[in-house]
């Protein structure tokens, strides 16, 4: 306890450290207005520290550390859940790409909440009753333990890395602009807050961080959206005709545009974005903190319901900020107005600014670091969810059951856990700064192609298929996790932007591999189990109805807390 | 292994699973022809999702698109509503009675 009350002080010592050091080098411009933000983050990183502390003294069992106790409830893990779908990404990504490109943002956010429904549906209970910790013990339910955890294992930590490393890069370089830090101290900054959250707190802290933050971020957006709507009267009919009077593309922004590019494209895209929500490992992990099926059903229920209506306001923000953002000096860069004599393209800091700068036009400096408090304050809560899955991963699949044979010693476990966090946020924190001049915008979507080309497959399949054998689901999800790589690397997005190769002369021209790589795991999984002739697989096939009667009944689940 | 088998012929487990089963397939086609049904219109007929509401601005595609997201959460409610009504009234019977 005494090295957390240290690391804290340090921590929250150094925050006005470093704000004075950028204040020093900003002098007096405009970013003396970052005060307020810097007040309210210090702010929300004292609360959170003070959870973190209070989730330490709470945090002894190994059910404690990677599922809160299973203490959570139905509601709260609802906006838990959509606080670790609410991320940075989403929130100033979606409402810059409206800003950008209007109608175009609404496509995204769609695709990106259309998988809760399935979630609920098919996955949510099941996952609940059959698994403790992470989503493997699922699928390794009745199949062979080994193969299915180291498999279970390279999906999530694939996805996870991707995933960290977009969240960090973004982190990076909104904090910059924000705050004024410079980048690899913002880096620095997340990632060490993240390691405080997870190796002190467990999921019990990263819940709570999550959920304070779900909260700040609703009200804010809901703030916004509210002041956007109010100054055209409520009307979005008037709030649309003021866009497509001062947006360049005018009416165009009113329709689908050049985002997708062709429907091949748009329908894997579409995959990519339903299933993979019902493949990221931070994401399932949380029905493990609910007491039971039902709560978790419930909890998806609300999610859904939260980030429907974040989406929403999204949309609103993104048009809030075309009329009032675009159209104001104060937000736009004047040389690059001078030459493309367009408020959408000059905005200060890149279409990701579009929310914070309309935060600024509807709220003042004091809003505007609020909003900014609560957008770091998001990258961290996403990061430490992430760190937290990626460890679990390692300690609980790989070292508890793949190398100790599912017999190792519960404080060994979690004193694993916590180095692998340590381990992840110093990865995450170099990568960030190797890829910090590199183009991430893929590495969300490569995250997604992963989690529904691999972990989605085998959760489902293991789920309601008899036949499934260990075979053919190694063999089956191994093949749609590396076809989901390779398509990403073949793709435009990374073979002619990243890599820099001629345009036009990407070998796949789908800028989302979900379509074959998806097709290509659920047929590997189906045909490589049903020629399985292994006396495995009889053990496979055997096991179903023992499982299949306790996913449906919850008879056997894990209980609510290890106490 | 015989408490799985005992369960199995229990009429309420039954009656759960294929209540269960019918209404999460089913609604998952719903949300899946509602999803996709969008996106090949935005793929293959971007113009119809441009038609303007009206004298308006305002296209055709905007309530098509936040109905979708309000669906989304609507078909969610109705299974939540089914589930907690029904399925776990079930569950409770299966658990009491096989209780060993």
């Amino acid at each position: 306890m005494k090295r957390f009350a240290f690391l804290s002080v340090i921590l929250l010592a150094s925050m006005p450290t470093i704000a004075l050091a950028a204040g020093a080098i900003e002098g007096g411009s405009k970013q003396a207005t970052n005060w307020s933000a810097i007040g309210m983050f210090v702010g929300f990183v004292g609360l959170t520290l003070a959870i973190t502390y209070w989730a330490a003294k709470r945090t002894a069992s190994a059910a404690d550390f990677y599922s809160a106790g299973g203490g959570i409830t139905g509601f709260q893990n609802g906006l838990a859940i959509a606080g670790d779908y609410m991320s940075a990404a989403s929130f100033l990504g979606i409402s810059g790409l409206v800003y950008t490109s209007g109608y175009d943002g609404l496509i995204y956010s769609v695709g990106w909440l259309v998988g809760w429904p399935i979630v609920t549906f098919l996955i949510a209970e099941q996952l609940r009753n059959l698994g403790k910790f992470t989503f493997a013990d699922v699928t390794s339910f009745r199949l062979g333990q080994t193969e299915i955890r180291i498999l279970a294992a390279c999906g999530s930590l694939v996805t996870v890395a991707f995933y960290l490393i977009a969240q960090m890069v973004g982190a990076g370089k909104l904090i910059q602009l924000l705050f004024g830090l410079d980048y690899w101290i913002a880096v620095v900054l997340v990632g060490g807050l993240m390691m405080i959250y997870v190796t002190f707190g467990g999921m019990k802290a990263t819940t709570w961080v999550q959920i304070i933050k779900a909260v700040l971020l609703l009200s804010g957006a809901t703030f916004m959206a509210g002041a956007v709507l109010y100054k055209f009267g409520f009307s979005p009919e008037a709030l649309f005709t003021k866009a497509t009077e001062v947006h360049p593309k005018k009416l165009a922004i009113m329709e689908p545009g050049t985002l997708i590019s062709n429907p091949l494209s748009a329908i894997s895209l579409g995959l990519a974005l339903m299933f993979g929500t019902a493949g990221l490992p931070h994401i399932l992990m949380r029905f493990f903190t609910v007491k039971d099926a039902q709560a978790a059903r419930k909890s998806v229920f609300y999610a859904t319901g939260f980030i429907g209506y974040f989406y929403i306001l999204t949309f609103i923000i993104g048009f809030g900020a075309i009329t009032l953002v675009s159209t104001d000096a104060m937000f736009l860069d004047g040389s690059i107005l001078e030459k493309t004599k367009s408020g959408i393209a000059a905005i200060k800091g890149g279409s990701n600014m579009a929310a914070i700068h309309l935060a600024n036009a509807v709220g003042g400096n004091l809003f505007l670091g609020f909003i900014s408090a609560v957008a770091f304050a998001t990258i961290l809560a996403v990061v430490s969810g992430l760190a937290l899955a990626g460890a679990s991963s390692i300690s609980h699949d790989l070292y508890g059951m793949v190398i100790k044979g599912g017999n190792a010693n519960e404080q060994d476990e979690i004193r694993v856990s916590k180095i692998a966090t340590l381990v992840l946020g110093v990865l995450a924190i170099f990568l960030g700064i190797v890829f910090e001049n590199q183009n991430v915008a893929f590495m969300v979507g490569l995250a997604f192609a992963i989690a529904a080309s691999c972990n989605f497959p085998v959760l489902v399949m293991s789920i309601f298929w008899k036949g499934l054998t260990t075979r053919g689901a190694v063999i089956g999800g191994f093949l749609g996790l590396v076809s989901a790589v390779v398509g990403v690397v073949l793709s435009p997005a990374v073979w002619e932007v990243t890599l820099g190769f001629a345009k036009g002369s990407a070998p796949i021209r789908l800028d989302n591999p979900a379509l074959f790589s998806m097709a290509i795991a659920f047929v590997g999984i189906w045909l490589v189990s049903v020629l399985d002739r292994s006396k495995r697989a009889a053990v496979d096939r055997d096991g179903f109805d023992a499982q299949y009667v306790r996913s449906q009944t919850g008879i056997g689940a894990a209980s609510a807390t290890a106490h | 292994m015989s408490n799985v088998a005992k369960i199995e012929r229990d009429p309420n487990y039954q009656e759960l699973v294929r209540r269960r089963s019918s209404l999460g397939w089913l609604l998952s086609a719903v949300m899946l022809v509602i999803y996709f049904g969008f996106i090949l219109l935005v793929a293959y007929a971007p113009k119809f999702l441009g038609i303007p509401l009206g004298n308006g601005v305002t296209t055709i595609g905007i309530p098509i698109g936040l109905s979708v997201i309000v669906l989304a959460f609507v078909l969610t409610g109705i299974y939540v509503r089914q589930a907690n009504s029904s399925y776990d009234v079930l569950i409770r019977k299966i658990v009491e009675e096989n209780r060993s």
